[in-house]
């Protein structure tokens, strides 16, 4: 058993900033990593991130292009949270050695992004993520936080008070990869869950093979819900054959779109006349798709993305990283032809519900980065969001668990008085009902009043059971197999596009996967860096994922943001103007909203139509 | 792995040589039963002719080896045909014959973009990143080991722990005693100093080049390339003031340090990241000349 104040999950940007600030508060704190730090995905991020730095420019223009990006679907309490704190913290990074590219003057360069009223992207090359996640290891090896790297986090420890707001969480259930033992982390002051985006739900994604919603699953499991599961991006440049992401920096400086007729489709066809190609994702994804599908695409399945006349010495400078990629993944020379693009899975604006300060409705429990919702995405989140959420919401997660007080949060969490019940959506399959390998058992059987101590000691022997049952086993079903199902019909029914009797076979297939999982084996017998064990745990949270992704598509009859829906070609405030929260109860899951908070500190942000 | 506490585990041989006295860790029955109904279905697999394959195969053959299963103590080349696809990568192809044909073959990997650093392995005779490798370009058949000169975990997993040390040896973080007033100023870096150390900051901590060295593989103590490349990094940059500099300078210059170095290349010529890295030890050498600190 290990024991610390707090204990952050996952040490991506969003963890490694969490756990700096809950350390700077005053908190023996730990790190648990399924990879070790600078493997994590952050480390892929290119584009930038977006802090109102510059004279001219100023948070609340941020904010307002964040509450139009989203859709009017963004808590606007977060979304001015976001822009206020955006500069301060990205400054921070600087003073911390971060080596952003600069201007003649020597000072931090910034550049356009979609659906920014100004350039105000800070960025290091185009290898943002890559420097903001190895900067912030560095102030982690600097201050001596305990890192335990290669350690797969199973499950979380919580009682099992009926209402999960009266729930409280322990630690967590982990195993060491290397060795294979499992065991308990005793957190005495919080969790924080910083564990990343679930892009593995889907198959052709820009995402780590890493990236499976760990952390979305274990808090849903725990009582958490999840929020607004059915706003996935699609980004319109991944690379047709890996899904490799070629930055939105590319079009920000100047970079075009082209179809098979050398037309310039984002003007030629109008889909945005004002922004063309820096419209925002959501829109230029559909145009390409509409252009291959009406066969103006290039082989019937990409387009063009063109940056020849940017010139090689304007390349080299900002964008040479890309020139690796599309050399490296795609065979392709940048600098003498275009290069060939599509949409893919890249990023969940939804997560697991939380407040400003990161925390859940489960007592002790936080989350903060890809895999929570604070709301500040809503229904599309602008290129160069995601890293000052990560550092600005990581922040603030570490310090709140660390006991600091930083005032009491607006948004709420959770089933609380401000909910609004039920669907009337027919859904295809029955829920939930999932049996032993797959239901929740992370609460434990002790009720309310048990010594965290005893929920430990019986969370980790039930994983340590769990893991003899699925390697006792001798055959049956392989996780491969059966993620590879649940991402064709992730990719083939929710994607781009979505349509009601497509949602619906994709719920179908998925509570197939879920009874197959039933079944599942680890054929790898043995206990040394079993990465056929780990797998397996992951495609199950996969599967939990990836059906709240659906529901949530399935009961949002409306188009917004990135959820696009054939029938439903309107964006409908008059009903929707509320997210969609799912949770897990008695093995499966019900399905809940709240309203959005389009109240800021002193303006109202009025929905307007989004065009671009 | 280096800055958490963990029972120390039996080392293991590296992926050359047979191991020795291996320690059996819960090699139970029903597991050896398993392993060897496995060796079977593997032996079969391997059997399979290229042409029973429909379309061009690509054939590689990958080391095995777990210290815990009687079948793989003993370290060995598993053959494996997996049906090529035009971009291919040496990942993908591993992928393939793991999802396909053996889940319990083992290789650290995450980003398949060149940036996560884990897939480092030893193909066909050269350190290389997996995702970053075309198979197209490859002899056949193709060998893929674990790098050398690490502790082999299992299969392709090698231990990162004495790397990782090494790294933390040089104080890998900013040190700046002064600040500029204010919250939101900057610390002002010309262009230049940030082109000077723009490529020291691109390792992705992969182990490539310690791989490589055969200095580092005779002097367990020496830096080694990617560590003093960071050190380059922090000393080079312009925003860390003279003392700090020095005091950096004269850890990289310590018996184990930069002047071990013997500028054969092999770290350059297989960072993935096209890191400078003989340069950079180069530079630190005449630097710490300059500075008149002590030599060894
Ligand atoms: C290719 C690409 C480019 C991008 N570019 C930009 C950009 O330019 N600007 C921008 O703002 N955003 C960008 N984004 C989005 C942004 O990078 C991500 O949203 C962000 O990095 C996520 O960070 P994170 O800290 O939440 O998670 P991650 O960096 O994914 O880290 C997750 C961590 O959790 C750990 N973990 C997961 N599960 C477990 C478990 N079960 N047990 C233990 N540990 C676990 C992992 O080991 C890892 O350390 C990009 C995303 C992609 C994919
Ligand atoms: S210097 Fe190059 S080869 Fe060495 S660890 Fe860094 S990226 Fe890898
Ligand atoms: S998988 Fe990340 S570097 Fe190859």
């Amino acid at each position: 058993m290990y024991e610390h104040d707090v204990i952050v999950v996952g040490a991506g940007g969003a963890g490694l900033r969490a756990a700096v600030a809950a350390h700077e508060a005053g908190a023996d704190t730990a790190l648990v990593s399924k990879l070790h730090p600078v493997r994590s995905h952050t480390g892929a991020a290119e584009g930038g991130i977006n802090a109102a730095l510059q004279e001219g420019d100023d948070w609340e223009l941020h904010a307002y292009d964040t509450m139009k990006g989203s859709d009017y679907l963004a808590d606007a309490p977060a979304v001015e949270t976001l822009a206020r704190d955006a500069p301060d913290d990205t400054i921070t990074l600087e003073h911390w050695g971060m080596p952003f590219s600069r201007e003649e003057d020597g000072r931090v360069s910034q550049r356009p992004f979609g659906g920014l009223s100004y350039p105000r992207t800070t960025y290091a090359g185009a290898e943002t993520g890559h420097h903001l996640l190895h900067t912030m290891y560095e102030q982690v090896v600097k201050r001596g936080i305990q890192v335990y790297d290669e350690w797969y986090v199973m499950n979380l420890v919580t009682d099992d008070a009926p209402d999960p707001n009266d729930r409280e969480c322990h630690g967590v259930v982990a195993y060491d990869v290397q060795s294979g033992k499992v065991e308990g982390f005793r957190a005495n002051r919080g969790v924080i869950l910083a564990t990343g985006g679930p892009g593995q739900a889907f198959d052709h994604t820009t995402n780590a093979v890493s990236c499976t919603g760990d952390g979305h699953a274990m808090a849903y499991r725990a009582g958490a819900p999840l929020e607004d599961m059915e706003f996935i991006q699609f980004h319109p440049t991944s690379l047709p054959s890996t899904g490799v992401l070629i930055s939105e920096g590319v079009r920000g400086e100047g970079g075009i779109l082209y179809n098979n007729e050398g037309e310039r489709f984002m003007f030629e066809y109008g889909y945005a006349n004002n922004s063309g190609e820096l419209a925002s994702r959501d829109v230029v994804a559909r145009a390409e798709l509409t252009e291959v599908g009406e066969g103006r695409g290039v082989e019937d399945e990409y387009v063009h993305l063109d940056m020849r006349h940017l010139g090689e010495d304007r390349i080299l400078d900002r964008l040479e990283n890309i020139l690796h990629l599309a050399e490296d993944f795609e065979g392709v020379d940048g600098l003498v032809e275009p290069m060939p693009v599509k949409p893919g899975q890249h990023y969940a604006m939804g997560g697991i519900d939380v407040d400003e300060n990161g925390q859940t409705c489960i007592d002790g429990l936080y989350a903060a980065g890809e895999c929570a919702c604070v709301s500040v995405h809503g229904g599309n989140r602008l290129g160069g969001n995601a890293l000052p959420e990560l550092i600005v919401f990581g922040k603030r997660a570490g310090r709140h668990a660390a006991g600091e007080d930083l005032g009491e949060a607006e948004i709420e969490t959770g089933y609380g008085d401000d909910v609004e019940d039920e669907t009337d959506t027919e859904l295809p399959v029955a829920p939930g009902e999932a049996g032993l390998d797959t239901s929740g058992g992370v609460a434990a059987d002790g009720g309310v009043a048990a010594e965290a101590e005893g929920l430990l000691e019986r969370a980790v022997e039930r994983e340590r059971a769990r893991v003899d049952r699925l390697m006792d086993k001798d055959d049956g079903i392989q996780h491969a197999q059966i993620r590879s199902k649940l991402q064709n019909a992730m990719t083939d029914y929710v994607n781009v596009f979505r349509t009601e009797e497509g949602i619906k076979k994709a719920l179908k297939i998925i509570r197939e996967c879920r009874e197959e999982y039933q079944n599942v084996y680890v054929d790898d017998p043995s206990r040394t860096f079993n990465t056929d064990l780990q797998m397996t745990y992951e495609t199950r949270n996969l599967i939990d994922v990836a059906e709240t992704i659906a529901l949530g598509a399935l009961v949002r009859n409306e188009f917004r943001g990135a959820h696009w829906r054939q029938e439903n070609q309107e964006r409908d405030d008059e009903n929707w103007l509320k997210h969609t929260l799912i949770s897990w109860d008695d093995g499966e899951p019900t399905i809940f909203y709240r309203p959005v908070i389009l109240e800021g500190e002193e303006k109202t942000y009025e929905p307007k139509e989004r065009s671009y | 792995m280096s800055t958490q506490q963990q029972e120390p585990e039996p080392q293991e041989p590296e992926s050359q040589e047979a191991p020795e006295d291996p320690e059996m860790r819960g090699a139970e029955s029903p597991q050896d039963r398993r392993l060897k109904e496995k060796e079977q279905g593997l032996a079969q697999e391997e059997t399979v002719d290229e042409s029973d394959l429909e379309g061009e195969t690509v054939h590689i053959k990958v080391f095995r080896y777990d210290p815990e299963i009687e079948g793989k103590q003993e370290p060995r080349f598993d053959d494996f045909y997996v049906p090529f696809e035009k971009g291919m990568t040496v990942l993908d192809a591993v992928m393939y014959a793991r999802d396909e044909f053996d889940s319990s073959l083992t290789f650290r990997h995450s980003c398949r973009q060149a940036v996560c650093g884990s897939d480092a392995f030893f193909v066909n005779g050269r350190q290389r990143l997996g995702c970053k490798t075309q198979i197209a370009d490859l002899e056949q058949p193709v060998r893929v080991e674990p790098l050398p000169h690490q502790e082999v975990v299992k299969d392709l997993v090698v231990d990162m722990d004495h790397f990782y040390d090494q790294m933390h040896a040089v104080e890998p973080y900013f040190q700046q005693a002064d600040l500029p007033e204010g919250d939101l100023e900057e610390q002002r870096q010309s262009r230049e100093n940030r082109e000077k150390v723009k490529m020291s900051t691109r390792c992705i901590w992969c182990a490539a080049c310690m791989s490589s060295c055969n200095i580092a593989a005779g002097d367990n103590e020496y830096l080694g390339p990617a560590a003093i490349n960071k050190a380059y990094r922090f000393a080079m940059d312009e925003r860390e003031d003279e003392e700090i500099k020095e005091h950096r300078l004269r850890i990289v210059e310590q018996e184990h340090g930069v002047w071990r170095c013997q500028t054969q290349f092999s770290c350059t010529e297989v960072c993935p990241k096209d890191i400078p890295l003989t340069e950079h030890i180069q530079e630190l050498k005449r630097e710490a000349v300059k500075k008149n600190l002590k030599f060894w």
